[in-house]
């Protein structure tokens, strides 16, 4: 088997393809690329081992999903919850992407070229060595970052100054931390959430991921290193605590 | 403090003359009921929660327990309960977390219908001498076969969807490691894989040690996708998905940080002593056609192998819920009855929330044969089930199978206090503490678990004999075998039987 | 309870009613007098390409009008006449039968493969349903059944059966508990072109019902054994099983059985039996059940109920008792008892 495989999947139903994808990385491709990708989901579903896969149109729902471990380069928007769950590995979006990007996604990384939808990141979660990344160059809509239980999200708002924001960023968050480029309102604060300036530590953490992202898609670092940025974080890790009385 | 102390929930108190001052008393109370001092032992009742660890191990029988020793004034609207209710909330402003199933009052279903038996125009068959078929398969069914002939061999065309292998229709609910002990989760596998059937992990991963179980295992897929990866959809024998559960139907669920010890955050893969918070909703799933986006993502994850649950709260309008599920390709249908137990819910949620299983079962089984999509789906039944009868019960009324799950821990000594919230299980089942944990012997509670599904196999062939039916699938939806025992018009409607005398 | 006979004639070659009627009478320890019938196949010669309605009528004035509009929906009656009764003294004529001569029309089904038989399914079940003081007890083609509550020769009588041929024959002697007395609740019971005799009793009747009824059959008769007849029809005609695959789908091999059998049967009969689980049929029973072409017997998976065969030439006898048999062919060869779920089967060629 060729190091490079090529898949047509013009017309084709999503397990015919992932099953296709699978015996060319059970084969020992290293590199796959899709072709006329047009709305199936589910791509690189559960799969593991250490191959790129190029995506060349519009991925369905669930790009990645219970991924362990690829590359996925997508040339093209996506729909919703790309690395819904993920577990290990690599997403590179050029475009936008829909809703609940990075849903519950617990190791890995995700770059977002432009924009995603609503409840971005909500759930990711850490463990041990696995850590999920989610960086987003353009903005973000509600409830980035719900829910958030571990990981790291960074948003870039590249088209400007500083990313347009919405209500509920962070809401719930228990654990990890979003990091926001320019001023981040107190009405766009989610419940349990507090922002303070990005210092130090943090500064140095997202420098090289911002530098990453700039060589996927060919940007200057520059501008984005020596802005002003915003951590948000967990006012609580027990956010709900106060909440319940027991019965006894 | 103008409220002041409600009265004693338990007494306890000790015959000195039987008392022998062992302290085996004193040892088993994690909750400080006991202290012995000088040659006497004292009790302080306040904190007893009726788990009965001590009166189980004393070995004189010196222990006495008396329910309520103090009377309020008897009221029929403004119970015990309810006062104390109030007071608990006046001093804390705060939402009651209670534990175990409802505790309300409503009438059973089940001990409202009555079994059929055979006299003289069919014969009851005695399952000790003659075939009695258990055996159920859970998955989706064709609704047709296709064959065709080659070289005059009849060839089987339809392909079969992957499907369990249950030697009798009792399987145990999801009840997670952090809800109940590593221990507790091995008896149950142990017992499952003993008696051909099989377990559910709940929302809290699969701990490496029940890898030898794997094939009797179910691994759920909840909102917090808690201990969720490709490895751990790969071991499961199915996958289910929770959508919700008859104790807190609408709500997520939320393991406080105390609870994850370091084993627990290891199988959940969540930092230890971080709030395990699973939310309401699934996000990924905001309406029906995102469940079956969810349904396809697993199996196409597992490469169409594993038969995928999906299990609901019964809710008032579970019958069309369920007929969506059985369009999503899922395999099952898991219906949790408002009487399902758990380890915390809100009081409110736990009481008021939800409708009974019995009837549940009954629109969804004619939701689904009106719609012509029964085939399509399992329905599994849980929520308080008790005894055989009411699995026999559940199944005529049109369930495949059952999920039990207080009753396999009553097999194991839980006593249903309701108190497993405060993670004290003295029976060494709903605690993580490792002195108490190791209480619970899995040799034993195994063998204690798998006698229980014996027991009820046992009973459920000899209800079946005895109404002259050989196979399970005969009994499951023979409603005419059923009838209502002073049971309104409108319900026996709902449940579609007859009265009893009809 | 219930004695059952059949026969076919595998050339088609037609006999009359008298031999069915002395070898059904042979039986009469096993009824009750209560309730006897047979059912003839090729009966109608001069109408055989029209369904032969068959209904019992409360009252011709009132009722039949309405049933006859009801089929003016959905086809022509190419002819009507009341059957032909002849009094008994211990028959009391409850019912007026009556035969109507129907010819669906076949457009009015367009998505259907069986448009003619889907009509006229859907008419019986509206009418038995709908319709009081009407009740078609038999609607296939060229079948005549004769039915009533009276002992199997009093019912011969009434209908003089000596004089309609047919090249399959069934008879029914019943003992009642359920319905005595009621016509509709005699056997055969028919549907289309199938008909069924049943001695015994369903104890899965509640899990078959529901399975039926959720493909649109609806259960009038207040009887198990129409379910038969309905679970016959979905199998064979709407699901195209073989005879043979349908008989063991009603009554399957046990899985320890199964359990052992070379690979591809083994795969057959559990795709079976996880299809056809509700259809499974439980509880004592033996079974005769026939249509135009063929003539099957066969008793429950445990064998709680008696049936013997044999065979003279081209004719091939199933029954309760071997007396009955013989009481219509001395001549008959070897009698052969069948395992419990295995069909017998006749073909007409």
């Amino acid at each position: 088997m060729a190091d490079t495989v090529r898949i047509d999947a013009k017309g084709m139903h999503y397990t015919p393809l992932n099953r296709a994808i699978k015996a060319a990385v059970a084969s020992g491709a290293r590199k796959i690329e899709l072709d006329n990708i047009m709305g199936q989901r589910f791509i690189a579903d559960g799969l593991r081992g250490d191959v790129e896969i190029i995506i060349n149109g519009v991925p369905g729902g669930d790009l990645g999903m219970f991924m362990s471990g690829p590359t996925c380069i997508v040339h093209g928007n996506c729909e919703h919850a790309p690395g819904n769950t993920m577990d290990a590995g690599t997403i590179v979006i050029h475009g936008n992407a829909g809703d609940a990007v990075a849903h519950s996604m617990r190791g890995g990384m995700i770059f977002v070229r432009d924009d995603i939808g609503y409840r971005g990141g909500i759930h990711m979660k850490q463990y041990k060595e696995k850590r999920p990344i989610l960086v987003i160059g353009g903005s973000a809509r509600a409830f980035l970052g719900e829910y958030m239980a571990g990981g790291l999200i960074l948003v870039l708002g590249r088209k400007g100054t500083h990313p347009e924001l919405d209500r509920g960023i962070g809401s719930g968050i228990h654990g990890g931390k979003i990091i926001i480029r320019g001023d981040v309102s107190d009405k766009h604060l989610g419940v349990g959430a507090k922002k303070d300036d990005l210092k130090g530590e943090g500064r140095e953490e997202i420098t090289p991921l911002i530098e990453k992202f700039c060589v996927f898609f060919d940007l200057d670092p520059a501008s984005f290193i020596d802005d002003r940025y915003y951590l948000i974080t967990p006012a609580s890790a027990r956010p709900f605590a106060s909440k319940y009385t027991w019965e006894v | 403090m103008s409220i002041g102390s409600v009265p004693l929930r338990y007494r306890i108190s000790v015959d000195h003359d039987q008392c022998m001052i062992c302290g085996r008393c004193v040892e088993s109370c994690p909750y400080g009921v006991f202290r012995k001092e000088g040659e006497q032992i004292h009790v302080n009742s306040r904190v007893c929660v009726a788990c009965h660890r001590c009166i189980s191990m004393c070995p004189r029988d010196a222990i006495s327990l008396v329910e309520r020793p103090v009377d309020y004034r008897s009221h029929p609207i403004w119970t015990p309960q309810v006062k104390e209710a109030i007071y608990n909330q006046a001093r804390t402003g705060k939402i009651i977390l209670s534990g175990m199933g409802n505790a309300q009052d409503y009438p059973v279903i089940f001990d409202r219908l009555v079994l059929d038996a055979c006299q003289v125009t069919n014969p009851s068959i005695d399952p000790l001498r003659e075939p009695m078929e258990l055996r159920t398969y859970i998955g989706k069914k064709p609704a047709h076969l296709d064959f065709k002939m080659v070289n005059g061999d009849t060839v089987l065309e339809t392909k079969l969807s992957p499907n369990l292998l249950l030697e009798t229709p009792i399987m145990i609910g999801h009840m997670s490691y952090g809800a109940i002990s590593l221990n507790a989760q091995q008896s149950l596998a142990r017992a499952v894989t003993e008696c051909g059937t099989f377990m559910g992990t709940g929302e809290g991963g699969l701990h490496h040690s029940l890898y030898p179980y794997q094939d009797h295992m179910i691994v759920q897929v909840a909102s917090g996708r808690f201990g969720v990866d490709i490895n751990y959809l790969e071991r499961g024998a199915a996958i289910e998905i929770k959508i919700g559960q008859g104790a807190k139907p609408g709500l997520g669920g939320h393991l406080p940080g105390e609870k994850i010890c370091a084993d627990v955050s290891c199988t959940r893969m969540i930092p230890e002593g971080s709030d395990a918070i699973s939310p309401a909703p699934h996000h990924d799933i905001y309406s029906i056609e995102d469940l079956k986006q969810l349904v396809r993502s697993l199996k196409e994850a597992t490469e169409w192998k594993k038969p995928v649950f999906v299990k609901i709260a019964a809710v008032h309008n579970s019958a069309a819920i369920a007929a969506g599920i059985a369009r999503s390709s899922a395999d099952a249908v898991v219906i949790d009855g408002f009487r399902g137990g758990t380890g915390a819910a809100p009081r409110v949620f736990r009481d008021h929330v939800g409708i009974p299983i019995e009837a549940a079962v009954a629109s969804v089984d004619a939701k689904l044969r009106s719609q012509g999509i029964r085939n399509e789906v399992s329905l599994i039944a849980s929520g308080g089930i008790r005894e055989s009868a009411d699995v026999a019960k559940v199944i005529a009324l049109g369930a495949d199978a059952v999920y039990i799950g207080t009753a396999a821990l009553v097999a194991m000594g839980c006593r249903v206090c309701g108190t497993c919230y405060k993670g004290l299980c003295p029976w060494g089942i709903a605690t993580q503490r490792p002195d108490l944990v190791a209480r619970l012997d899995p040799d034993f509670a195994s063998v204690n678990v798998a006698n229980l599904i014996h027991a009820w196999t046992l009973e459920l062939s000899e209800l079946m004999g005895a109404a002259g039916i050989n196979s399970i699938e005969s009994l499951r939806g023979n409603r005419d075998r059923l009838r209502g025992y002073l049971l309104d018009e409108s319900i026996m409607k709902v449940l579609d039987v007859k009265t009893v005398g009809a | 309870m219930c004695g059952i006979i059949g026969v076919i004639d595998r050339s088609r070659k037609r006999m009359d009613g008298t031999g069915i009627r002395a070898a059904l009478s042979r039986m009469d320890e096993r009824g009750s007098g209560e309730g006897a019938g047979y059912a003839a196949y090729g009966a109608f010669p001069d109408f055989k390409e029209y369904y032969a309605l068959h209904v019992f009528f409360d009252n011709l004035h009132e009722i039949k009008p309405i049933v006859e509009e009801e089929l003016s929906k959905w086809g022509e009656i190419e002819h009507q006449e009341p059957i032909p009764t002849y009094e008994q003294p211990n028959i009391k004529k409850v019912h007026s039968p009556w035969r109507f001569f129907f010819r669906p029309d076949l457009h009015l089904m367009p998505r259907s493969t069986t448009p003619g038989d889907d009509i006229v399914t859907h008419l019986v079940m509206k009418i038995n349903t709908t319709i009081p003081g009407a009740l078609v007890y038999a609607s296939g083609k060229n079948v005549a059944v004769f039915k009533a509550s009276g002992w199997p020769e009093e019912v011969a009588a009434f209908y003089r059966i000596q004089d309609y041929e047919g090249y399959l024959w069934l008879g029914h002697n019943r003992y009642p508990t359920n319905t005595p007395g009621w016509w509709g609740g005699a056997h055969p019971f028919n549907l289309l072109h199938w008909s069924v005799v049943h001695n015994g009793e369903i104890t899965s009747y509640g899990t078959n019902r529901r399975y039926i009824e959720s493909y649109g059959y609806q259960c009038s008769m207040y009887t198990d054994t129409e379910v038969v007849a309905y679970l016959f029809d979905l199998l064979i005609r709407r699901h195209g099983l073989s005879l043979e695959m349908a008989v063991k789908a009603l009554a399957p091999p046990f899985w320890d059985e199964i359990d052992q059998m070379p690979e591809r049967e083994q795969e057959i009969m559990r795709a079976i039996r996880l299809t056809y689980g509700p259809a499974l049929m439980n509880g004592p029973f033996a079974i005769v059940v026939a249509n135009q072409d063929s003539m099957v017997g066969f008793t429950d998976r445990i064998k709680l109920r008696p049936l013997v065969s044999g065979e003279l030439g081209d004719r091939l006898y199933i029954s309760s008792e071997e007396a009955a048999i013989r009481t219509m062919e001395p001549e008959v060869g070897e009698i052969v008892m069948p395992r419990a779920g295995e069909p017998i089967i006749g073909r007409a060629r």
